[in-house]
């Protein structure tokens, strides 16, 4: 399935083919609270009302509202639902459980294989990683440098941040941490400036990676919406295919908005996946597979915590059986 | 989503029911299914639309609303009531002490804006009440968390409390009262670090340092984009802690923010502040009111009326409407209008907060730069070319000579004498408007759909013109 040579892609396929069970259990952990929380609701559902009715559907329907999941979303599959039920005159309710795993699973993947490999084999790879504010893009940035070190690539760090207090710092300490190249220009220089900077040295010094911080910018400010667009646009201009990566950092907490955050970026840096954060808390997440849904745009990395380690590639499977330990 | 707004979504309701004299219990539950809905996509806690819901419906069959009036109106009417009174009443500030300190705590998730809602609140009560504000750096954990604060410091010109990352919190915070006392300051922030309300480990040192500041107000910050995890949040922290109110952080961006409802029902303690921007001004007392709107998405309508009338003289306004009106409009007027606009904050902003105009901003590319050039232009205009616009229309080298000495392009010159002409048209549409047919809820619908943006003549529905 993989070439065998790519260190990142066999890491990815001990994942998938389940021995790494370490991280399998991490994750598992990670998701506990979520499968906790919410869907052993539905499992409770599904088994204490027999009766498939109106009141049930919308009960599944509120299950996955509280997962963050997207109400367009979440009415189309519901709807789904109360189709399948229609056609295949189904009565038990146990018997949805697994038409609602299977179909989750089926609209996710969409047909297509998700991919969830960083694109990190170029000459000079750069990921450029964005989001509105306060999502977690230096800690990701940290944990993503640390990942591809492990790998065996020469990993160098871009303050992008030249606006928020103390963000070049931060970033600089996870470069200690992780022990990376870094790359910075004063604060308050033009970020684009930076990124053109940091090429010409990471060309200069035999860099493998350039993981690109940014500014937090809510995707509203059309100024700084042009900005990041130029930042795109000079990395795009140094290197043809590059950013190789454009990651859009989405906190799980986040609601409804998730959806338009992931719009508006796509719009202006064409992203290439989202880095879900923070799922070692109470929030589901769910906006995520909106994001899949509507835009296409796969998750590839999740955060589980403050720590180097706190990372995953993504695997929707194991999300949903994750998720649905309790019922399948 | 094709319906942002509830009042939308219930005419569209509505729409199938027409024709009918009275509204039915069936009707109204029709129009819950919308409310509902339109609640959900605002991200308020499922639980919490329930209960909402119910009482909402309970109301609307009781009082005998209908009577000669919009229903949909009516019912946006009532939700938006039970919203600002669930939401709080009357705008709630903060008991200062007027003698002595207050200490305050902020706490919350990591990224909800701590570290920046510490400065705001720290500049605000300075400005506002004459305080003498230290700051106190808790967050030993993030990396360069302390040098942030100590950043926004430097730029408030604010003192800053920080001993490293070397020293446990709850020393720092014991250490800090101590300095405070020596010291004139008499209100205290505490910037804690942020954690997760399942964290224990974290969860147990806040409460530590509760019990050493033992402070006077302990306010939980929260990210307005907040999901339905807004719920969970607000409860553990509330429980473990007890705290005495919240903060609304990013209301500046497009999030409709239904988790302050949620946050709001939870605890049923007070939301006090709003973080609305990057600025460190950006930052204002919480209004109820506004934010029931906003979840409706209904528009802002109340901070845009504060913003003109703080920043514009309401003679000039009259001057200028009269001016609109009458057709004479020229280039001074479009130079005072922008500068109007200008001091009112930034555009994009402003035009949020215009109900129904949320969806336009989105599209349309508003920059504040552009009034930057747009002045640049209309200053390298002649007097006589600015009272009276048709010279430009006509000659070329007029055009040019201005495109050349603004350092623009002639099609920029084109542009604004378009949209001159657009304003022109438009404000004579709107003084024959009948005062009567302007839709209270919208009162830019029939100008949005009417503006000309050179339209086609005489091709398909939108023929132009105004129908009446």
């Amino acid at each position: 399935m993989e070439e065998s040579g790519d260190i990142m892609g066999f890491i990815k396929k001990l994942f998938q083919s389940k021995q790494q069970k370490q991280t399998a259990q991490k994750y598992r952990i990670g998701m506990e609270k979520t499968r906790n929380s919410v869907f052993s609701q539905l499992d409770t559902l599904l088994q204490s009302n027999v009766k498939i009715d109106e009141d049930l559907f919308e009960e599944i329907e509120e299950v996955f509202i509280m997962a963050d999941m997207g109400v367009d979303v979440v009415l189309s599959f519901v709807n789904y639902l109360r189709d399948t039920v229609k056609l295949k005159n189904i009565k038990n309710a146990n018997d949805l459980r697994e038409i609602i795993v299977e179909e989750m699973f089926k609209r996710y993947v969409n047909e297509a294989i998700v991919d969830t490999n960083l694109d990190v084999d170029h000459t000079l790879s750069v990921l450029l990683f964005v989001g509105v504010n306060g999502v977690g893009k230096t800690t990701t940035i940290g944990k993503v440098a640390h990942l591809l070190k492990l790998s065996g690539k020469r990993v160098m760090m871009v303050a992008g941040d030249t606006f928020r207090a103390g963000a070049i710092n931060q970033l600089r300490i996870w470069s200690e941490r992780v022990d990376c190249a870094f790359f910075e220009k004063p604060a308050g220089s033009d970020p684009s400036s930076v990124m053109f900077d940091a090429i010409q040295y990471a060309k200069a010094h035999d860099i493998d990676v350039l993981l690109c911080d940014t500014a937090g910018r809510l995707q509203n400010k059309t100024n700084l919406m042009k900005e990041l667009e130029k930042i795109h646009r000079v990395i795009k201009r140094e290197i043809e295919d590059a950013p190789h990566e454009t990651l859009l950092v989405l906190d799980a907490t986040t609601g409804q908005n998730g959806l338009n955050q992931a719009k508006i970026f796509n719009e202006v840096t064409q992203l290439s996946g989202v880095v879900l954060t923070k799922l070692d808390g109470t929030a589901k997440g769910g906006i995520a597979l909106a994001v899949k849904e509507t835009l296409n745009i796969p998750v590839k990395l999740v955060g589980l915590g403050e720590g180097l380690e706190d990372l995953e590639y993504f695997d929707i499977e194991e999300y949903i059986y994750g998720l649905f330990a309790d019922i399948v | 989503m094709a319906f942002d707004q509830l009042s939308d979504r219930l005419q569209m309701a509505l729409r199938r029911m027409t024709g009918k004299a009275r509204l039915t219990e069936k009707d109204i539950e029709e129009m819950m299914r919308e409310v509902r809905l339109s609640l959900l996509e605002a991200d308020v806690n499922f639980k919490v639309v329930k209960s909402f819901t119910k009482s909402v419906k309970e109301q609307a069959l009781n009082e005998k609303i209908f009577k000669g009036l919009n229903p949909s109106q009516q019912v946006v009417k009532i939700v938006h009531e039970e919203l600002k009174a669930l939401l709080g009443g009357d705008t709630s500030e903060f008991a200062i002490k007027t003698s002595g300190k207050t200490t305050v705590m902020l706490t919350g998730l990591q990224g909800s804006g701590k570290t920046t809602t510490a400065g705001k609140l720290a500049s605000y009560m300075r400005k506002k009440h004459a305080k003498k504000p230290l700051l106190v750096a808790l967050d030993v954990y993030r990396p360069a968390a302390i040098e942030q604060l100590v950043t926004l410091g430097k730029q408030l010109d604010i003192e800053v409390f920080e001993r490293g990352t070397d020293v446990k919190p709850e020393m720092i915070a014991k250490e800090a009262l101590a300095y405070a006392n020596e010291h004139p300051f008499d209100f205290i922030i505490f910037d804690t670090a942020g954690r997760l309300h399942i964290d224990e480990t974290m969860m147990d040192e806040i409460q530590r340092i509760k019990e050493t500041i033992h402070p006077d107000e302990i306010l939980l910050v929260l990210d307005a984009m907040t999901g339905q995890d807004a719920v969970s949040v607000a409860e553990h922290f509330h429980s473990s802690l007890g705290v005495s109110g919240s903060i609304i952080t990013k209301l500046d961006g497009d999030t409709r923010g239904g988790a302050a409802l949620s946050l709001r029902q939870v605890t049923q303690v007070p939301i006090k502040f709003m973080g609305l921007g990057e600025k460190l001004d950006d930052f204002d007392v919480f209004h109820p009111e506004r934010m029931a709107s906003r979840i409706l998405g209904m528009g802002d309508m109340l901070t845009l009326i504060d913003k003109v009338t703080e920043n514009v003289d309401e003679d000039d306004m009259m001057n200028m409407m009269e001016k609109m009106m009458s057709g004479k409009y020229n280039y001074n007027d479009f130079l005072k209008q922008m500068k109007m606009i200008r001091r009112m904050g930034s555009l994009g902003g402003l035009m949020k907060m215009i109900p129904g105009m949320g969806k336009l901003t989105k599209n349309a590319n508003i920059d504040d730069k552009q009034l930057v050039y747009i002045e640049a232009l209309i200053q390298s205009m002649t007097h006589k070319e600015r009272r009276n616009p048709e010279l430009l229309k006509r000659s070329s080298s007029r055009r040019r000579r201005i495109a050349q000495g603004s350092g623009q392009r002639v099609s920029d010159v084109n542009k604004l004498i378009d949209n001159l002409e657009q304003q022109t048209q438009m404000f004579k549409r709107m003084s024959k408007m009948d005062p009567n047919q302007i839709d209270p809820k919208n009162p830019m619908k029939n100008i949005q759909q009417q503006a000309p943006r050179k339209q086609k003549k005489g091709k398909g529905k939108n023929r132009g013109g105004f129908r009446f």
